[in-house]
């Protein structure tokens, strides 16, 4: 059968329709998932599209077995991604944890709707952000992206299947239910173009241990059904993959899966500063809610109010050195009742002030710009 | 240019499809920028069902209707959910056999019997695009060929002469009325 991939030109996708063609553009060929709003649709585009480029698609009983699948089918090689939302990213946040413990490349897609439990299924929420860093039990590093436009959703795709091969880590790859189901215009280069974008894992080297990293601190993968003798536990682990239930063994595997991801944090950062570079205040925002923070800036900077907007397409590791770098006051504007505005307020050596809502809907600009005038005096 | 509209009625009328083709138009074949959201109840008929394009020449940011220019009505409770999202001078359209207007309503207001002249077509179904059709001539914010490629990328080959007949009796009860 001949794949049919993707014409150079535009199209009108929904966010879960543009999450999907980006991680078949950047090489995904394997999605196991269940079905829940508001991502649905990321499932939905994979189950028709993947068998046309030579990829597979499994519907599975549950969000564990989703995450589980996609696991064993990154150690064969391939890059795996699973999407899911609400009560199912609880789900998964276990064997998150397994894929941070044994190292392996994932992509994990939460379209965050209003929470706790079932909440809002159909609309956003934004109270996932600590989760996406902290889900799982014990002390490690992960990354996590969150676009703000459809055309961004594809593009920033690469992105997360080249940092999560890169650096042998899941990525979150968090969405909205306003991203989910909103539909924008969304340029897709020639294919030849896209194709240069993806980064491969590196590949272990026959005699190599299976966790014996490189200097940057980074075991290449060997792959299953290649000839190596692989061990993967979700137990401490020496170099061979073997158990070794010792404070050294333990001191050293958590130290380096920490380090590799923060001794490359700095190429891993996104971010958009929008006006920040006089601004007397800066609202800090991502993903759908930053789309009213953008508004509400220019129409503050029409009144006279130095107003900036820092939008964090990187949420972890987190971007502190752009707060650092700022004397200007900060809001932080999010859909939760406050967790970045605590990473803000580690960092920052100015005034920080909230702006939230708890969800079901995105601040209004003429209610982010109320808050900026607070703030500045004006 | 910036122009916001909102699409209001019931589940089962289409009115998120209205919206979407509307945007699909702008979109692809108008080559504007162009945001289009959908909010619905959980019922798969009958519950309340919204749909909201902007197009402008710039990039938009907020992609939410903030005051509409144009307000597209298909039920009687879609009005008194949306019309404060209405500007003072906008302009309001509806189907006048579904929609009543309380007295005092002053703005511009467009009226077409969508639904009674979907059903002479042999079809209730195309309702919607009847109103498309008035909505693009009464508007003029969109091109008729732009529309009809849009309509054609939705709708299944089979229906694409009843809704090219549904598009052009709107335009022409426009044309004829106004």
């Amino acid at each position: 059968m001949t794949e049919k991939h993707l014409k150079e030109g535009y199209y009108f996708w929904s966010g879960d329709v543009a999450a999907a063609e980006g991680a078949i553009a950047a090489g995904c060929r394997f999605y196991a998932g269940y079905p829940i709003t508001p991502s649905s649709e990321i499932a939905e585009q994979m189950a028709l599209r993947l068998p046309q480029v030579g990829g597979r698609f499994i519907e599975m009983e549950d969000e564990i077995g989703s995450i589980a699948a996609i696991i064993g089918a990154s150690w064969t090689g391939e890059r795996a991604m699973t999407a899911t939302a609400g009560p199912g990213i609880s789900l998964m946040n276990e064997n998150i944890g397994l894929a941070v413990m044994t190292e392996v490349p994932i992509v994990v897609v939460n379209a965050m709707r209003g929470a706790p439990s079932t909440g809002l299924p159909t609309l956003i929420g934004q109270g996932d952000l600590m989760q996406a860093r902290y889900g799982s039990h014990g002390s490690y590093e992960i990354i996590s992206l969150y676009p703000n436009s459809i055309q961004e959703t594809f593009d920033l795709m690469f992105d997360a299947f080249n940092l999560a091969e890169k650096y042998r880590v899941p990525v979150i790859y968090l969405l909205d239910g306003l991203l989910a189901h909103m539909y924008e215009r969304v340029y897709v280069p020639p294919r030849e173009e896209w194709e240069k974008r993806i980064v491969r894992r590196k590949r272990a080297r026959k005699g190599q241990l299976p966790y014996e990293p490189d200097e940057d601190l980074v075991p290449p993968m060997p792959l299953i059904g290649e000839g190596f003798r692989i061990h993967a536990t979700g137990l401490t682990h020496d170099e061979r993959g073997y158990p070794n239930l010792t404070p050294q063994a333990q001191e050293k595997l958590i130290r380096r899966l920490n380090e590799k991801i923060l001794r490359h944090e700095r190429e891993i950062w996104k971010v958009e500063e929008f006006m920040t570079e006089d601004a007397d205040v800066i609202v800090v925002s991502f993903g759908g809610e930053s789309r009213a923070v953008k508004a509400a800036v220019k129409k503050a900077r029409k009144e006279g109010i130095k107003a900036g907007m820092l939008r964090l397409i990187t949420i972890w590791p987190f971007p502190w050195e752009y707060i650092r770098k700022y004397s200007a006051d900060f809001i932080v504007a999010e859909l939760n009742y406050g967790q970045i505005y605590h990473k803000v307020r580690e960092y920052a050596e100015t005034k920080v002030h909230k702006l939230n809502k708890m969800g079901g809907e995105i601040h209004t600009p003429d209610e982010v710009l109320k808050r900026i005038r607070e703030v500045s005096g004006k | 240019m910036k122009v916001e509209i909102k699409f209001g009625g019931l589940g089962g009328q289409g009115i998120i499809t209205m919206g979407f083709i509307l945007a699909n138009a702008a979109a692809l074949y108008d080559g504007k920028e162009c945001v289009f959201t959908q909010d619905y109840s959980a019922e798969a008929r009958g519950g309340a069902s919204t749909s909201e394009v902007i197009i402008s020449d710039e990039d938009i940011d907020y992609p939410h209707v903030e005051k509409a220019d144009y307000l597209v009505l298909m039920s009687t409770s879609a009005y008194r959910d949306y019309i404060h999202k209405l500007k003072d001078d906008g302009i309001l359209i509806i189907d006048e056999d579904l929609v009543r207007l309380p007295e005092g309503e002053n703005r511009k207001v467009y009226a077409i019997p969508a639904t009674k002249i979907a059903e002479k077509l042999g079809n209730p179904i195309v309702a919607n695009i009847v109103m498309l059709g008035f909505f693009t001539e009464v508007t003029g914010i969109i091109s008729p060929d732009a529309m009809m490629q849009a309509i054609k990328d939705r709708v299944p080959k089979r229906f694409w002469e009843i809704n090219e007949r549904a598009f052009q009796e709107g335009m022409k009860h426009a044309e004829k009325n106004l």
